[in-house]
This record gives structure tokens, sequence and C-alpha cells, in this order.
């Protein structure tokens, strides 16, 4: 248990279609690692290929020491569970469960044993002798979580898992599968695209696009300091506007069309004059109640949502953003009225125009 | 991947399966091929037997025309009949519909030439019906015999096909698309020709290209009630045992011939169907609907009246079987008892153990290679098993009797002489059926997930043993039931086998056959009979795998 899994310069290709160019990742021992990104983004695919069910066209993937490449998936001591969880369905809940046990051809009495812990620890022991088709979605899954953990794998390895459970269930799941992994300490690799759920679940998260790993941090990093415009939009909702950068009293800030913001936080690369992309969330924004100073906006829109109210609201520049406000006691703000708003400078991120980099310095902690 | 990876278990199950179709199938096909043009007598390049059989004087291409005619004929028939039964049979409340179709499926699994047989003793010159209404009533029945009479025991033996396809599709209509078009106006029959059959399409496609190929291939069913009107299949037999003189090779230039217009009407098929091709599921069935009183009573009249028509005959050659006989066998006597079976029982032995262990031997070879070569062709995509899934479909258009007299070219000399034994059948059957059960078992696995294989193989099980223990499990049930339908064919087969079998091997079915050639029409009637209770269990076995699944063709 507890391996480190280390992967360099790897390469897939289908045919002359390269869907993975050049990947470096190491995940530490006993790490919760999530692949996030839209799908397509290769993220299931570099799964596949750490489980041995995807060919490795290049580089070098390592379980611990032991280079895995040509390994046998039979023989590469994963657990794996599906989306669609692949339970036997000729097979009751035990013997699902004791599947991987029985063609490690451990002692009877350590199958049972072993196959009973587990069905314990995922609460499906009342379901030992059913079969999988009169079982929900839910005990489904926690089947294959079991049968997936009885083999007590060096990786567990998660594709989706939750991706056909109801929202209730979701959220009940994916505390579930916290926990266990948690108390198991096992390194696990989990694949989604649903970045609430791998902000719910993981230690760090690398956020895919393409092929291409756009940024590997923990959950707090990624939806505070996103290394790109990509990652920005894609972890949370954000509100991107081309501004230039100004100097105002030495100090470089943003300009919203007269409203200075200013940021003691960019990097060299930013020089005043530049057109860059300003990402300021929608709860970055703050409606002021002065008549001077600020961005002057309309309200186009307002929806309230119980803890929070929505505006889509119009800048006098033009762009259409959208703020998000605790509700107050009294009266939403009417369609048509006018407001200025101020940004929280600390928060907002600042990239280069064609946003592909962040020109927050990078020794900005979080 | 190192190149000693690559030979795994899969690899080496492939090139099998390749020698063997290239041994069994496409060696004999080629000596085929090549006696065609072969002078029997030289050796010889030539195109004189293909000249014989388009001889506008002597030749043989009215026989063509004849089998064409018939074929295109019964097409037509079984589709006006089969279609509508189908429509009613889903739209209405039909009394006893469980029995009913019980009854259709039975219908469908009985032996061809059987049906033709009967239809012969009820009407031929001597029949039971004939003598009756000749002594009642003075009046001569016209002769049941030429096209009439092969269209009869075609369309009355043919029809449940198209009703079961024609039914499978409708079940797949959803309701709302009647309710919608008849929200529009669209009723009634307008409806039934506007909406249901477009819907229906491609089965009902499917369903006549079926049924022209089994017309076209058929070769008892003209030979039992032809008589002058000749089809192909009987020609190519005749020219190979030799009623008028064998020709080998002109049989074969025949067969090379049959083999092309099969595979141009396939062709046309498979470009048609396509553009019907969509796929609908239905979430809400067709209600059925209760008829008024006169309309119910003409469908039930209907409906039950086809049963009759195409399974009576049947029965009345159980019946028949009872009738005492002479000593002959040829003549009736009054009275009944188990004469017959007594008389028959020394052959009968013999033929139920060829049965069983013929076609159960070739059952079993078909379901293991339907298995490995689904597995294949749906896991394992590359050259050689495209090549093999191909090679797997050929006999699919290939005549039963093409398939025997190639077996015969391919394998009465040489290194490997197979003529006579047993082996020959089984491979003939084997390549015959083989299509049919590869396709519905490729159908089951695309229906498996490939996770489940994959999480055998995460939990540490090796490809062999994923096969063993999850993915044949797993399509277990689907190809069961479609190995007891292959199971029907291989015991009624007769088009192939009929050139293939000798006294040691011959089946139940080729039994019936040769006392319906000798003239013993009661000692045959008792051998069908046995045949006939041979299909009656493998239908009650079939209902208890098959459960409330549905029927696959």
């Amino acid at each position: 248990m507890n391996v480190e899994i280390k992967i360099t310069h790897a390469l897939k290709k289908f045919g002359d279609n390269v869907i993975i160019p050049d990947l470096n990742l190491n995940i530490q021992p006993g790490e919760f690692f999530t692949l996030l990104g839209p799908s397509g983004c290769g993220k299931t695919t570099l799964l596949r290929m750490i489980a041995g069910f995807n060919s490795i066209e290049g580089g070098d993937f390592y379980f611990g020491d032991r280079r895995i490449n040509d390994l046998d998936p039979a023989k590469r001591n994963i657990g794996m569970v599906f989306q669609n969880y692949a339970i036997f369905p000729h097979l009751n809940v035990r013997n699902n469960v004791a599947f991987g046990l029985k063609e490690r051809k451990l002692p009877k009495q350590q199958i049972i044993a072993q196959t009973d812990k587990f069905m314990k620890l995922m609460h499906i022991d009342e379901y030992a002798d059913r079969m999988p088709d009169r079982l929900s979605g839910g005990q489904q899954q926690r089947v294959a979580l079991a049968r997936a953990l009885a083999i007590e794998p060096d990786v567990l390895l998660m594709d989706e898992p939750l991706s056909n459970l109801d929202a209730k269930l979701r959220v009940e799941m994916r505390e579930v599968i916290k926990e266990i992994q948690n108390d198991l300490g096992i390194t696990t690799v989990y694949v989604t695209h649903d970045q609430e759920e791998a902000m719910a679940v993981s230690d760090r998260i690398a956020v895919m696009n393409a092929g291409v790993i756009q940024q590997i941090g923990r959950p707090k990093e990624l939806y505070q300091r996103p290394a790109n415009l990509f990652v920005a939009t894609f972890i949370g909702r954000t509100n991107v506007l081309q501004k230039p950068l100004a100097r105002q009293n030495g100090q470089l800030a943003v300009d919203f069309g007269g409203y200075l913001v200013p940021m003691p936080n960019l990097s060299d690369a930013a020089r005043a004059g530049d057109t860059v992309q300003a990402s300021v969330r929608p709860e970055e924004f703050v409606i002021t109640d002065g008549k001077e100073g600020g961005i002057e906006a309309m309200v186009e829109f307002s929806t309230f949502l119980g803890l929070n109210t929505h505006y889509l609201v119009r800048l006098k520049s033009g762009e259409r953003v959208e703020i998000i406000q605790e509700s107050k006691i009294d009266d939403i703000l009417e369609k048509g009225s006018t407001v200025r708003l101020a940004v929280k400078g600390e928060k907002i991120n600042v990239f280069t125009a064609d946003g592909e980099t962040t020109l927050i310095s990078a020794h900005q902690e979080v | 991947m190192t190149k000693a990876k690559k030979w795994d278990m899969w690899v080496i199950i492939s090139l099998a399966l390749l020698g063997l179709y290239i041994l069994f199938m496409l060696y004999p096909m080629l000596k085929l091929l090549i006696n065609s043009v072969r002078d029997e007598s030289t050796g010889a390049f030539t195109w004189r037997y293909f000249e014989q059989f388009f001889d506008p004087n002597h030749g043989y291409a009215y026989t063509l025309v004849n089998s064409f005619k018939v074929s295109i004929a019964a097409t037509v028939v079984t589709l006006i009949i089969g279609v509508p039964m189908a429509y009613l049979y889903t739209m209405y409340q039909i009394r006893g519909r469980n029995f009913l179709m019980v009854m259709i499926i039975l219908c469908s699994m009985s032996a061809p030439f059987l049906g033709a047989y009967s239809w012969v003793l009820l009407l031929g010159r001597g029949g039971t019906i004939t003598k009756l209404i000749k002594a009642w009533f003075g009046i001569r029945l016209p002769g049941i015999y030429g096209f009439g009479g092969i269209l009869l025991a075609l369309s009355t033996k043919l029809f449940p096909l198209v009703f079961l396809y024609v039914n499978g599709a409708l079940k797949n209509v959803d309701n709302s698309l009647l309710e919608a078009s008849s929200n529009m106006g669209c009723k009634g029959l307008k409806r039934f020709f506007k909406v249901v059959i477009p819907l229906c399409m491609p089965s009902i496609l499917a369903a006549g290209l079926m049924v022209f190929m089994r017309s076209l291939a058929d070769f008892g069913t003209p030979r039992m009630i032809g008589e002058g009107y000749m089809t192909f299949p009987v020609v190519i037999y005749q020219q190979y045992v030799g009623e008028v003189g064998t020709n080998y090779n002109f049989a074969a230039a025949i067969a090379v011939i049959a083999v092309i217009i099969t595979a141009v009407i396939f062709l046309l098929q498979k470009w048609s169907s396509n553009k019907f091709s969509f796929t609908m599921n239905a979430l809400h069935p067709i209600e059925r609907q209760k008829p008024g009183k006169l309309a119910s009573v003409l469908i039930h009249v209907f409906l039950y009246g086809m049963v009759v028509i195409s399974y009576a005959p049947q029965l009345f050659l159980v019946y028949y079987s009872f009738h005492n006989v002479s000593r002959t066998g040829n003549i009736i006597k009054p009275g009944y008892s188990f004469m017959n079976y007594r008389t028959v029982w020394p052959d009968l032995g013999p033929a139920v153990w060829n049965t069983l262990r013929i076609c159960g031997g070739a059952l079993i070879i078909i379901i293991i290679m339907a298995m490995l070569i689904s597995y294949l062709v749906v896991r394992r995509r590359n050259l050689v098993n495209n090549v093999i899934d191909t090679m797997s479909m050929i006999p699919y258009i290939i005549p039963g009797a093409v398939i025997g007299i190639a077996m015969i070219m391919g394998f009465n000399s040489g290194s490997l002489v197979l003529t006579g034994t047993a082996w020959i059948m089984v491979i003939a059957m084997c390549i015959r059926r083989m299509p049919y059960t590869i396709r519905s078992s490729v159908a089951v696995l695309q229906q498996i997930p490939i996770t489940v294989e994959e999480a055998a193989a995460s939990l540490g099980a090796s490809k062999f043993k994923t096969f063993w223990k999850i993915t044949i499990p797993m399509m277990f049930n689907g190809v069961a039931a479609g190995a007891i339908m292959t199971w029907v064919t291989l015991i009624t087969e007769l088009s192939s086998s009929v050139m293939l079998y000798s006294y040691k091997t011959i089946t139940l079915n080729l039994l019936v056959y040769v006392l319906v050639v000798g003239g013993t029409d009661a000692r045959a009637c008792a051998a069908s009979t046995v045949l006939t209770l041979f299909t009656v269990f493998t239908l009650v076995l079939y209902m208890r795998v098959a459960k409330n699944k549905e029927l696959s063709l």
C-alpha cells in the first residue's frame, strides 16, 4: 500500500491522433489525486493508461520503483471503480466482492474474512446474497468500491464513479469515498468533470485540457490563484474583462474605465499600458451605495436564491457581468436601476492578453 | 509493447479460426469454382458448362426463371399474409394470444419439405381430400403439383417468419406515434400504410429477404411437389446424384451461377435497407384495443385460420402414421395401429442417434466458435478478425445444395477424405448455420459493457479466466436462446445433407425423406411424427430458457 505514482513524458495516440502529447505527473503516496477537465480532455484516457487498458505510446509509468508500462492489467494490483460500476451480473454481492481474492488463490477462511470486512465497511453486508439486478445504483456503487478495495490494491482508480447517481446520493457517496480513502490511506486517482465534486474529495487536483495539464494544486489554489484563464473559467464562475494596466502612484493598477484597482502583487512581466484579461469572480464585485467612484452599471436581471441573490448587470463600458451578493433584508435592486461596483483587488486575477499565463507573481501565497 | 506480448491466447485462436475457414470453406468453394470451368475429361479450361446451362434449346436457364418466379411469388404472398397478421396481433385483444404465438413459432420450426409432403398426401393425385371430394361430389380437383403447389407449401411454411419479424418491429413502435398520427387525422387503413408500414420497413425488408432466400434455395419443397416444374436446386441435385446422368462439373457451374445470383440479391437488399435504417425504442408499447363484435370474429378467424392451414397438414401426417398398411408399405388397409412405428423401428433407432450425435456435435461446435468469433469481432477488431467476420458471413448467401456439392468436391479425394463420414455433415451444418448464431452472439456481446471484463482484469483475472468466468456466463443466456432455434434448423436440415449422408450417417429428417421418396407414406409419417416430437420438445425447452424474452431469429 501507499505507493507513489510517477509518470514522465507520457504519450498517447489513437492512430495519428495525438490525445496526450507529453505529460508529467507525480502523485504522492496516500494522496487523493483528481484528474479534472471537460469531456474529451484526456483524463479518462490517462487513467486507463495507468490501469493498463490503454496502450502507452511513449514515456514511463512507475508505481514506486516498479515500471508498469508493459505489465498486464491483472498484475498491476490496482483496484478500479468504473463509471457504470461493472458489477458482474451473474454473481451475487458476496461473490462479486470475493472475485479478486479468489483470483489470488488465498485460503478460503481468509477470503471469507476479507470479504466480510469490506462488505461491512461499505454497509452492504446485509445484501451479501442478493443478485446485482436487485440493488439500487448507490448499493451497486458500494459493491464496486468494496470489490476494488478487498484486494488491498496499491492504487485505487476511479473513473467518474458518481456520474450515474442522482444529486443527493452523489453528495452522500463522495463523503463515503473520501472517508474510506482517508481511513485506508490508499493512493487514489479519481477522474471527474464535476469541479465541485473534485474540490470536495481531493487533496490535489490536476486540471486538464486537450491532453495537457493546465495546473496542479490544492482546491483552494486552483480557485483563488488559477494559473491561466482556462483554469479560472473552468473552476467556478468568473467574469472575464479585457482591461488596460495603468500606473498610479508608482504602482500598477487595472483600469476599469477610470476606476483604478491597485495590484501590488503583479509579476515583473506586467507593464503599464498592456491590455490584460482580468478575471473577477461574481462575489469579488461589491455593490456600493455611493454616488461616486467604482464602476457605473445598470441592473438587467436579478434572481433571488435564498442565501444569495444573483444580479446580471451591464457595465457602462458595455460588458455584461454576473454578481453574487449575500441576500439582504431590504428590497432587491430593481431592474434598470443604476449601481456602482467596487472590486476586491486582493482577490481578483490578471492574465496576459492571450490568457495563457497569470500575471500574479509566483510567491503570492494563498 | 514487446513482440512476445502480442502472441496471447486470442491471437492463436484467431489464426486457428482463420485456418479452419480456409480449409473447410474457402478451399471447397475454390474447388467448386475451378471445377465449373474445367472440362471433366481433358481438364482444360472451358466455358462449356455455362454455355450448356444458358443454351436456349436444351439449357436449364428456365429453372432459374422458375426459381425466381416461385420465390418472388412466395415472398409477396407471405408478406401479404404475415404483415397484417402481425399488425392485428399487436393492435387488438386476441383470445389465447400466447397459445397463438406458440403455434406460429411451431409452424416456423417444422421441416420445410414435410409441409409440401403433407399437401401432397392431402391434395395430391391419391390425396385424402382429393379422393373424398371425388367420392362425394364427383369433382376432380385441379392438380396440386407444379408452381401452385410449391407456392402453397412455401407460403404456408414461411409466413410465420414474416409474422415474427414484423411483430418484433411493432413491439418497438411507441404508442404515441400512433396517437400523434390519429391526432393529425390519419387513422385506420391510411395509418397502417402511411405510418405503421414505413416504421416496420427495415424488418419487412429483412423478412422479405429471408423468405426469398429460403424459397430460392429450398430443395425439398420443389422436389416433393414440383414434379415437372424444375427449380435450380433440384437440377444441381439431379446433375449430382445422376437421376438423368451425372455431371459434377455441370452441377458446379450451376452452383456458381446460383451463388452469384444470391450474392447480387443480398447486396441489393443491403443497399435498400440502408435507406430505411433508423432505430426505435418504445417507451409505451402499443395498447391493444378491443375490436367490435364482427371485427373480432373476422380477426380471430383470420389469425387462427392461417395457423390451422399451416399446421393442420402436419397433424394429418401424425394421424396418417397410425394407418394400417400392406406389407410393402404403400397400400392403405383399414384400421389403425402402431405397426408403422414397429416397421421403421430398426431404422429409427440409428437415425435418432445420428440426429443427436451429428446435429448435437454441430451445435456444440457452432456455439463455441460463434462465441469465440463474436468476441474477436466485437472486442478485438483487427485485420485478421475482420477477415474472419466477413468469411463467416459468406455462407449466409450460399444455398445448401451448393455447400453440399462444394463439400464433396473438396473432400472426396486427396489427403483429407471425409465423404461418407459424419464429419462432413457436421462441417456442412456448421458452415451453413454459423452465420445466424454469430450474428446473435455479436448482438449479445455488444450489449455487455467492456468495463465488466476490465473489472475482472483489474482484480487479477487472466485473459482466459476473464473470458471463461465472466464473458461466457454473461453471454450464455442470450446465446442459448439462439442456439435452440439453430438446433431446430439443424435437425430439419435437408438440402446439403441429402448429398452428404451415407447409410451410416442417416438422420431422422433424412430417414423421412428417404421413406417418402421410396413411396412408403405411412412409414414416412411415423418417422416424421418422431421428428415433430423433437421440434415440439425443443420449443418447450426454448420457452423454458427464454422465459419471457422475445424470440430471436
